[in-house]
């Protein structure tokens, strides 16, 4: 990563039917970075990537590549590529043809075309497949067809949107190994878009969080996991118990009427704040030594863990734990000082953070409802 | 993929279709392809058949194949375009512009032939009467008697054409192009395509088989057509000689010559859908 600013996003706002969908948005895309947009399905990231793109122009603000405005620029002169969302390859056309129709378009010499389908085709690991029928793969090479298509024509900057939705999770975890090293092979910018917040994290240099038309958080994926700015990224981004609490004076946090020891400062004494703890930070410990307790109201087997909800007077927490407890029993909860992360309040405090509802399987149907969008 | 009908129900629900076809199109058929090859005596014989080939009615059926060619090409110029700007309007125009379209099918097409010769009529009319109006010496016609220009000759007969068979090109253009996948345009600007080139190199090659399906569904009418020739054109065309000998008794030389008109729609046919798969499947 470096200091170049490839794309540049100046306070860019898009309404569709006078629904705001984009509310001001500033971003700066750095070459050579392999940058995430993360959000809930809604949240405007695929909008702003079509921005990028040239698909649909913002009703106020600028779009800048390479320090030029192209706001007015089209879709077709942009030194832009795009992995679209199911691939849209053309049906009609074979492998070869679809990857070479970039090149085509440029009137770029055939013998120049060929070297280069071929060049592309060893990248994306589909040597031999130059005659095959697009309809006649599965969703695996097409998509690896639709990666080389976009980047035959060496783009600045390749958007990604959703490329790996469609695929099932053992070939989705092949194909984020594989575009993170296509990235890296050939230094070119990517933009991705993605509700799937383990894929932004394992993949990223830099995650932007976003959530109802505006950009909640943007830092490295261990930043982002690490200090959220606030419930809903702290909720968005892995499991997270987020409470209601007080910061009595600084590296103090009271929270369920226990005054824990924290590294946060520089709030106003007794300020009201949101305190997020992750499942895993928490450590299970006999009653007596336990600085709160709780009773387990459900365990889920998760293979390597338990996954256990504990009532502490009546807030449901996620904890983590390798050690089985028993639905019923009474434990007690210890925290250790860098496992508290304190936020301000924002929109959205009270609205995330809170197991009391939580279902596993609820969990699963709306992912696959998000999938089918 | 493929669903194919089969089991014992959805073969019953064919039944009345299968019925219908056999009493209304099989048998017929039959009979046609029978008074084709007899005589008055039921004698098998080849004369009527020979006798399409023959310079007057060869002559014929190349004239009805010119004009019907003209008005397939002309409705493709016009309908291909119309059916694309339909096809990317919203939803709600689309429909109001397909009723439209529709809107001229729902008169009896006799009646709509019938109209049009009396528009051509006062078309006609005005335009001898403009061509009044410039000096003798530029007019390179003569005005007296009155000519016909737009009625009573070929023009006329493909004008008529066109009008009868417009919209069986547009709509199954546009009923192809609707259903076209629009991240396919984006997808080709993407790679650098300008509106020409999306058309060219994504619209165009998809939407072949409502292409090839529009010229069907213009051509065969067409070339066939009786009454248009007829009424617009005073033009006998190879539909025109069919009638013409049915309503003469002679039953057979007329069977004869749809029974070859027929064959050689069928070759053509069988011959565009081949090209229309290899668009389609030869680059596998």
């Amino acid at each position: 990563m470096n200091d170049n600013v490839l794309v540049r996003l100046k306070g860019v706002s898009k309404a569709f039917d006078g629904e705001p969908v984009l509310r001001s948005i500033d971003l700066d895309i750095h070459d050579k970075e392999f940058v995430t947009l993360l959000g809930p399905s809604g949240c405007g990231k695929t909008t702003t990537l079509r921005i990028i793109g040239g698909f649909v122009s913002p009703d106020s603000g600028d779009v800048e590549f390479s320090g030029q405005r192209i706001n007015d620029v089209p879709a077709y002169k942009r030194h832009v590529n795009t992995v679209f969302q199911r691939y849209a390859l053309f049906p009609h056309l074979n492998v070869y043809e679809n990857i070479a129709f970039g090149l085509k378009v440029q009137k770029v010499k055939k013998d120049e075309i060929d070297r280069r389908v071929k060049e592309m085709l060893e990248l994306v690991n589909l040597k031999g497949f130059e005659k095959r029928h697009v309809g006649n793969l599965s969703g695996g090479q097409q998509q690896r067809v639709a990666i080389a298509r976009a980047l035959i024509n060496r783009p600045k900057l390749l958007l990604l949107d959703e490329p790996l939705g469609a695929l099932d999770l053992k070939l989705r975890k092949d194909m984020q190994k594989e575009l993170k090293r296509i990235q890296r092979e050939t230094g070119i910018t990517f933009i991705y878009v993605t509700h799937d917040q383990e894929e932004a994290l394992s993949m990223s240099d830099t995650v932007v969080v976003m959530a109802d038309g505006a950009i909640q958080q943007i830092g490295s994926p261990t930043d982002i996991y690490n200090e959220p700015i606030n419930a809903f990224v702290a909720d968005f981004i892995g499991e997270s118990n987020i409470l209601d609490g007080t910061m009595p004076c600084d590296f103090k946090a009271k929270v369920a009427g226990h005054v824990f020891d924290c590294l946060d400062s520089g709030f106003a004494p007794g300020e009201k704040v949101d305190v997020v703890i992750r499942p895993e930070d928490v450590d299970v410990v006999d009653v007596k030594n336990g600085m709160l307790i709780g009773t387990v109201s459900g365990v889920t087997f998760k293979g390597d863990y338990y996954e256990i909800i504990v009532d502490v007077q009546g807030f449901k927490w996620m904890l983590e734990t390798s050690d089985f407890v028993a639905e019923g029993q009474t434990i007690g909860l210890h925290i250790q000082p860098d496992a508290i992360h304190v936020m301000k309040k924002s929109e959205y405090s009270g609205k995330f953070g809170d197991y009391s509802t939580f279902s596993d399987e609820m969990d699963h149907l709306s992912d696959v409802v998000e999938e089918e969008e | 993929m493929n669903k194919t009908a089969k089991g014992p129900l959805s073969r019953l629900l064919a039944a009345p279709h299968i019925l219908w076809s056999v009493l209304f199109i099989l048998i017929p058929l039959a009979f046609v392809a029978f008074y084709a090859f007899t005589d008055n005596d039921l004698h098998f014989t080849l004369t009527h058949i020979s006798e399409f080939f023959t310079p007057k009615y060869l002559g014929v059926f190349l004239r009805s194949v010119k004009l019907a060619a003209i008005a397939t090409v002309i409705c493709l110029v016009i309908g291909y375009p119309a059916a694309y700007f339909i096809s990317r309007t919203s939803p709600n125009a689309q429909k109001v512009l397909v009723v439209l379209i529709m809107l001229p099918m729902w008169t009896n097409f006799i009646i709509r032939t019938y109209a049009l010769s009396e528009v051509l009529e006062v078309i006609n009319n005005a335009i001898v009467y403009l061509l009044s109006l410039l000096p003798e010496s530029l007019v390179p016609i003569a005005l007296d008697p009155k000519p016909d220009i737009v009625i009573y000759n070929e023009t006329a007969v493909v004008v008529g054409m066109v009008y009868d068979f417009l919209p069986y090109m547009i709509l199954p253009i546009y009923s192809v192009m609707s259903k076209l996948d629009y991240r396919l345009v984006e997808a080709a600007q993407d790679l650098g395509c300008n509106g020409f080139g999306v058309l060219r190199k994504v619209v165009l090659p998809l939407s072949i088989p409502g292409v090839l399906s529009g010229i069907t569904m213009v051509f065969v009418p067409s070339i066939s057509t009786f009454y248009i020739s007829n009424q617009l054109g005073g033009i006998f065309l190879i539909g025109d000689i069919i009638d013409y000998y049915y309503y003469n008794n002679n039953h057979h030389f007329a069977a004869a010559l749809s029974f070859v008109l027929m064959l050689i729609l069928l070759a053509g046919l069988i011959l565009m859908n081949r090209f229309g798969d290899d668009e389609k499947e030869g680059k596998r």
